[in-house]
Parts: C-alpha cells; sequence; structure tokens
C-alpha cells in the first residue's frame, strides 16, 4: 500500500513528489465519489475529526467537515468564540482538554504561523495544517494544483502566475512550493510593497508588471486583497490597485490560448478581479471548491493510514 | 554579603587579568575580602602557605581565576514580575554564571524612573550573592516623552540610563539625554531599533521571515538607529553605549565612528554570537524569540568579527526571564527574551574560544575590566586592594544545559540540551564563596 512520509500534512514545502502525486491519485478517485447519487463511503468509519478553526472560515471548514462526513468520519467543529479560549486558556490546555476527548485527526486553522507544527509536540492526533498565519495553507495548494493538473493532464512544464498579496498569502506559499516540486513554473506578480523580503530566494519569476506576467501563462490565480493592507500603506487606493493589477478580460489575452483562471476566494469582485473574468467559461473557480472536497478527502483517507477496504468490515 | 569577609588563599590556578596583564599560574591571596597579593609559585611561597593560619585555602590547580565577572545588560524582574525573577534569584543565576556584579535594566512595574524604584532594588541586594547596580530610565515611565529625573537617580546610585526594550524615538529627546547625562558623567545606553521599523516584527527580516509567514524586523531598523544616534553623540559629545548589536552595518557604522573618534561603546549577547536565523524554522521555538532578533549568519560573523577587532567592547546576555506559561504559545504572541547569565561563558567558551576567534584573555576582558570601564564600576580586576570579586572556571569542563540546574527562577533558554565546554567551580564575592558547583 502506498503512505505518505509524513503522519501530518504541515505544509507542501519540502513533500517529496510522490507524496504529492499520491495526494492528487487518491484525489481523482475520491472526485468520483462525490459525483454519486450517494456521496459516501464507510472508509473513516469510526474515526474522529476535529475542525479547529481559530481564525474565522467557511470555505475551508464546511470543505473540511463535508469531507469528513462523506468518508463517514466523525466530525466535530471548534471555533474560539463562546469556549474558553475567550476566557484566557491556553493553546496546550486547550488542546489538552479536546485530546482527553479522544480525537483521532486534527485540522488546524490558526492566525499564527507554525501552530499545527505546535500541535505535533503536545498532540499524538495526526494534524493537518487548514492554514498557518501567512506561512501554509497546503489543501488550497492541492487543490489547486488538481484542478490545473485536471484541466491540462499535466502540472510539469505549465506556466503559472500568482497574483496579488504575495507577501500576506499562505495561499501563495503553498503554491508555490507544490508547483515548483511538481515541475511547473511559477511566476509571482503584485506591487513590489507585497512582495516580500529576499522573495527571489523561493526561485520564482518575479513582475510587478500583470501584462508582462500574462504573457504565455497557462493558469492565473488571483489572490483576494485586503483592504487592511492599503490601510497600512503598503499600496495608495484600491482604485490603483485594480488599475494596475486587477484581472480583466483585456490582460487575459496575453495568455495561451486554453489558459484557465483561478482564485482561491473570497473575491472582491472589480477590485482584484472583474465579474465577467470570474464568471466566464474559462473561470474554474467553482470547480476549485468541488475539488477541495475531494482532496480533503483523499488527505485524511492517506494520514489516517486506513486502507479503502478497513471501514467497510 | 552572606557571610563576614574571611581571609583565603586561592593556589596553583592560571590567573587571568586584562586589567593588569596578568597571565600565568600564580597564588591569590585575599584578607578581609580584598586583594592582598599575586604571587608566582616558588618554594618559599608554597611554604608560606601551608605555614597560613585562619585562611581558607582553594586548590585551584588545572582551574582558571579571573575577576569576578560583569554583565551590564540584565533584567531582574524585581519589582512587577516575582515570579519570573527576583533580585535574589537573578543574583544566584547571576554567581552561577561566575558574574559578580551585573546591571539591572529599568522596565520593571513600577519602571526604575525615580529614587524610591532604585532604592527599592539596592535594597532587596543588600544581602544577594552578586553586586547588583541599577540602571535608571532615560524617559518617565519609558515612554520617550520626557526626561526621567536624572540628577536624582544617578544621585541614588543610578549607573547610567536606558530606556531598554524601547528606542528613545524622538531624537530631539534623545539629544536632551545625551546632553544631561554629561552634567553626571554616565553613558546612555540605547536599544537601538527604529519603533516604526519594526513594528510587529516576531524575527529578523530574512528570506527566512518570508518563508515562513512571519512578520519581519529588518535589519535596517538598527543601523537607522545606531546611525542617528552617532549623529548625536558627536554634537553633544556625551557617552553612548549602544546595546545588544545584532547587524553588520551596525557593526561597519559602529566601527567607523570609534575612529572618528566618537564617544561611543557597544556590547554584544552571546546568543546573536552563536546562532543564526535559520534556527526558527526547524521548531518555531518561542524562547528564540528574542528582541532584537537573532539576524543571518553574515551578521553572525560580522558580529564576532567586531568583537575581534574591537569594535564591540564587551559581552553582555540581556538576561531577560520569562515565565513558561507565557513562552507556552503561539510564536508570534510569544514575550521576547531568554535568559542569559548561566550559558554566557560557556556559549562564549564553546562558540568563540574554542573556535579560535578569541584567546582566554581577550574574552575574559570583554567581560571584566571592558564593561566596568563603560559603567565606571568598581572591580573588573584583580588589583591590589580590590573587592576580592573572583571567578574560578574549570575551562575544558564539558556539560550538558540542562533545565534542572538553573539558579533562575525562570528557563527560557534555547540552549537547553546543548553541549558545552567550560563550567563556574567557585564564585567569591567580596572574599566569601557565593557559588560552588556541584
Amino acid at each position: 500500500m502506498s503512505v505518505l512520509s509524513s503522519r501530518h500534512l504541515l505544509g507542501l514545502e519540502g513533500v517529496p513528489k510522490k507524496d504529492i502525486e499520491l495526494i492528487l491519485d487518491t484525489t481523482e478517485t475520491f472526485s468520483e465519489v462525490i459525483e454519486r447519487t450517494i456521496k459516501k463511503v464507510p472508509t473513516l468509519r469510526g474515526l474522529t475529526v476535529l475542525n479547529l478553526f481559530y481564525e474565522a472560515s467557511t470555505r475551508t471548514r464546511t470543505s473540511f467537515e463535508l469531507a469528513a462526513k462523506r468518508l463517514s468520519a466523525d466530525i466535530v467543529n471548534f471555533s474560539p468564540s463562546g469556549s474558553s479560549v475567550k476566557k484566557g486558556e491556553s493553546l496546550r490546555d486547550t488542546v489538552h482538554t479536546l485530546e482527553a476527548n479522544k480525537i483521532d485527526m486534527v485540522v488546524v486553522r490558526h492566525s499564527s504561523s507554525g501552530v499545527p507544527y505546535y500541535l505535533t509536540q503536545c498532540m499524538d492526533a495526526n494534524i493537518i495544517n487548514a492554514g498557518d498565519g501567512t506561512h501554509e495553507h497546503p489543501t488550497q495548494g492541492l487543490l489547486d494544483m488538481y484542478t490545473i493538473k485536471r484541466k491540462f493532464g499535466k502540472l510539469a512544464g505549465l506556466r503559472v502566475v500568482l497574483v496579488g498579496d504575495v507577501k500576506h498569502s499562505r495561499v501563495v506559499r503553498s503554491n508555490i512550493w507544490g508547483l515548483k516540486t511538481m515541475g511547473a513554473s511559477v511566476a509571482l506578480c503584485g506591487p513590489s510593497t507585497l512582495l516580500p523580503y529576499d522573495v527571489s530566494r523561493f526561485g520564482c519569476d518575479l513582475y510587478t508588471n500583470l501584462d508582462e506576467a500574462l504573457e504565455g501563462a497557462d493558469v492565473v490565480n488571483v489572490m483576494r486583497i485586503q483592504l487592511e493592507r492599503q490601510q497600512s500603506g503598503l499600496f495608495p487606493s484600491q482604485r490603483e490597485y485594480t488599475a494596475l493589477w486587477g484581472v480583466n478580460k483585456e490582460r487575459l489575452k496575453r495568455m495561451n490560448k486554453d489558459y484557465i483562471v483561478m482564485h482561491p476566494g473570497p473575491m472582491n469582485r472589480g477590485v482584484e478581479i472583474t465579474s465577467d473574468v470570474a464568471d466566464c467559461e474559462r473561470s474554474v473557480i467553482r470547480e476549485q471548491v468541488t475539488n477541495g472536497q475531494a482532496v480533503r478527502m483523499a488527505v485524511l483517507y492517506l494520514l489516517s493510514g486506513r486502507r479503502a477496504d478497513e471501514g467497510g468490515e | 554579603m552572606p557571610d563576614f569577609p574571611k581571609s583565603m588563599v586561592i593556589t596553583g590556578g592560571r590567573v587571568i587579568d586584562p586589567a593588569i596583564g596578568f597571565g600565568s599560574d600564580a597564588h591569590l591571596f585575599i584578607e578581609n575580602g580584598k586583594i592582598a597579593r599575586i604571587a608566582a609559585d616558588s618554594p618559599a611561597v608554597r611554604k608560606e602557605i601551608r605555614a597560613l593560619k585562619g585562611y581558607q585555602v582553594i586548590d585551584a590547580t588545572d582551574k582558571m581565576v579571573v575577576p569576578g565577572l560583569i554583565d551590564i545588560h540584565v533584567h531582574l524582574r524585581e519589582p512587577g514580575r516575582e515570579d519570573e525573577e527576583t533580585v535574589e534569584s537573578g543574583c544566584r543565576a547571576a554567581a552561577a554564571g561566575g558574574f559578580t556584579s551585573i546591571c539591572c535594566m529599568p522596565n520593571t512595574t513600577p519602571r526604575i524612573d525615580n529614587q524610591e524604584t532604585v532604592k527599592f532594588v539596592q535594597d532587596r541586594a543588600k544581602n544577594a550573592c552578586a553586586r547588583v547596580y541599577v540602571v535608571g530610565a532615560i524617559t518617565k515611565n519609558i515612554a520617550g516623552e520626557e526626561l526621567s529625573e536624572i540628577g536624582d537617580l544617578v544621585k541614588m546610585g543610578a549607573v547610567a540610563i536606558t530606556d531598554d526594550g524601547h528606542y528613545v524615538q524622538n531624537p530631539e529627546i534623545m539629544r536632551r539625554a545625551l546632553e544631561y547625562s554629561r552634567m553626571f558623567d554616565i553613558p546612555v545606553m540605547q536599544h537601538a531599533e527604529d519603533q516604526f521599523l519594526v513594528a510587529g516584527g516576531v524575527m529578523n527580516e530574512s528570506f527566512e521571515s518570508t518563508r515562513l509567514g512571519l512578520k519581519g524586523a529588518p535589519a535596517v531598523a538598527e543601523e537607522i538607529a545606531v546611525l542617528r544616534d552617532i549623529a548625536l553623540c558627536r554634537i553633544t559629545g556625551a557617552r553612548l553605549h549602544i546595546q545588544h548589536l545584532t547587524c553588520k552595518e551596525a557593526v561597519q557604522a559602529i566601527r567607523k565612528a570609534k575612529a572618528d573618534g566618537v564617544n561611543i561603546t557597544c556590547e554584544v549577547t552571546p546568543h546573536h554570537l552563536v546562532l543564526n536565523d535559520l534556527e526558527i524554522g526547524k521548531s518555531f521555538n518561542t524562547n528564540l524569540r528574542v528582541n532584537p532578533p537573532i539576524r543571518t549568519e553574515e551578521d553572525r560573523l560580522a558580529l564576532i568579527e567586531g568583537l575581534v577587532d574591537g569594535t564591540i567592547d564587551c559581552i553582555a546576555s540581556d538576561h531577560a526571564p520569562h515565565s513558561a506559561e507565557e513562552k507556552d504559545a503561539e510564536f508570534d504572541k510569544a514575550p521576547s527574551g531568554m535568559i542569559g547569565l548561566e550559558t554566557s561563558l560557556a556559549l562564549l567558551k564553546t562558540h568563540i574560544i574554542d573556535k579560535g576567534y578569541l584567546d582566554w584573555a581577550d574574552a575574559i576582558r570583554k567581560m571584566t575590566v571592558n564593561p566596568a570601564r563603560i559603567l565606571n564600576l568598581p572591580g573588573g580586576t584583580l588589583e591590589i586592594g580590590m573587592p576580592a570579586d573572583i571567578t574560578i572556571i574549570d575551562p575544558e569542563k564539558k556539560w550538558t544545559v540542562k533545565e534542572s540546574l538553573f539558579q533562575s527562577k525562570s528557563t527560557n533558554s534555547p540552549f537547553i540540551g546543548w553541549k558545552v565546554s567550560s563550567k563556574v567551580w567557585k564564585t567569591v564575592l567580596g572574599g566569601t564563596i557565593v557559588f560552588e558547583a556541584d
């Protein structure tokens, strides 16, 4: 049986190619399950998954929740509002309390980089990073890669442009590591104030001019721009941002003929992406959401160490 | 001091005192708590020692006997955070690390910006096992807005002023602090980091902060702060001391300023000399979160170069105790600081002396006479008549840093588990042994 080289998924940096291939291949199988009338398999029956979301999230949390349910795992949601975290309980104590409830796998989202690693040090469960600070968001990286692979039949040799707030984006970081491991060529584009220090060491092509970045590209993945970045002086106005880095129909003409448009959501329509682009036939934004579920099923399944036939006994 | 000072003779050790240029095997005589004589070995001296009555004789064969070490950058946390450290426990940690004199920083609660708090700390230190010199705040409540009553602080015994932890951001206030301090001949110690540039930073800005998605505090914040203060120091003629230097550009700026005759001194911590920012991503160990941050390998090597060529005058630990509860947190939510008193010497020996950067005499100079001169402290030498503050070192003793070995009330050290060489064997304060290794 094929297994992953780690029992946790903390990020895509350093994850070997064969692991990514295994996850993407397994996702294929679960994509079929989602298309069935009865969208459920018994694979993870009896396993308890905890959705530990310290940061607001609807999409990712729901996606993991559905993924776990379709695998017949029990899933509980925990978010800090209304819990003892608000009463000043430390992360470690919260986690110990939760673990005393016999949790097998933890899906964690937190505003601080490194929290998923921290959890591996203080509990036995498999840890899945669902976004930590501005560090990584590996399942988003995987679902983006899966979506691209479905369209093009491959990843190697493709040219992928990640545009927007590179500095504060964990999605960008996971995409960079994963895509580079799989042999794609990655370009980063955004205002120079949103390209982080020493960014060239990621080994990507760097652009501040979006038109140049899109020239000959196969994929453009548009990152959400947050208004607070403007408030902290990283660019002068939303208007100027849209003028220089907003993705519109005109700009897409520079891309290769089979190009696709992606966005991890939630979108600011009319800011980083125009509505006609978001809704055009080349947009795979909705497929990303569906694929996200299948990818998360694959990740839960592979990390659990179970065999496909096990839960059905 | 715990006991009435006795007379003592420390025999057979290698006595090193850079202040008087001494460095050979000798016998050290202490009378009434003061250094009485350093005698080269001879049959006559041995006979004399055998005949001594009422002397405590310490056989320091194969040991190194040096002036009591001095650390001019220590946080004792009292008053305010006695759960993390007290004057008493901090002094025990100092003695265990071979330090007989320490300078405590004013960022306690309340701040040491008035005579009463200076007096409080001095009183708490009366029976402690190290000499505590108080550093007062430059500005009231360390708010950077109005000068403290510096004259009052000095009158009560403050040996310097600093807003440590905070850069005096307003150049007008800093200029006045320097001018005003001149009247009292005390140095102004500056935590040199432009607060706007480092706002929110939790580690060095580098590819590591980019990779880890942690907010970076750039080295240029230190460079700018140092350059501004060099200029202010030049026009005021005051004594400026830059605390915990961390980056290459700041070393270069100070090297040039010294060559230009500016009255500036500076310190470096052992952790900035031995760690680089690649460590953080390996474990997100919050004990690696310090302010100013651990920088790149290039910076680390520049610090060593500055230490070797004399640009950097002294070693100071920036001993900063924090409770285990507060450090056991998300990396970006943990407080900054690590303890250092009990690992300074061993880290310096293992990573600076053994690597051939400094010899023992130069290393001891940077932990004794140099810091003493910066702050006009008595001590730092074995000169006849000086109080017998002496550190006896087992120079090649191998040991592993363990949480259970710390005398400090806090254990926030990233060096736990490190194998090091050189251990303090005995610490003597005013002729009384205040620490002995097991």
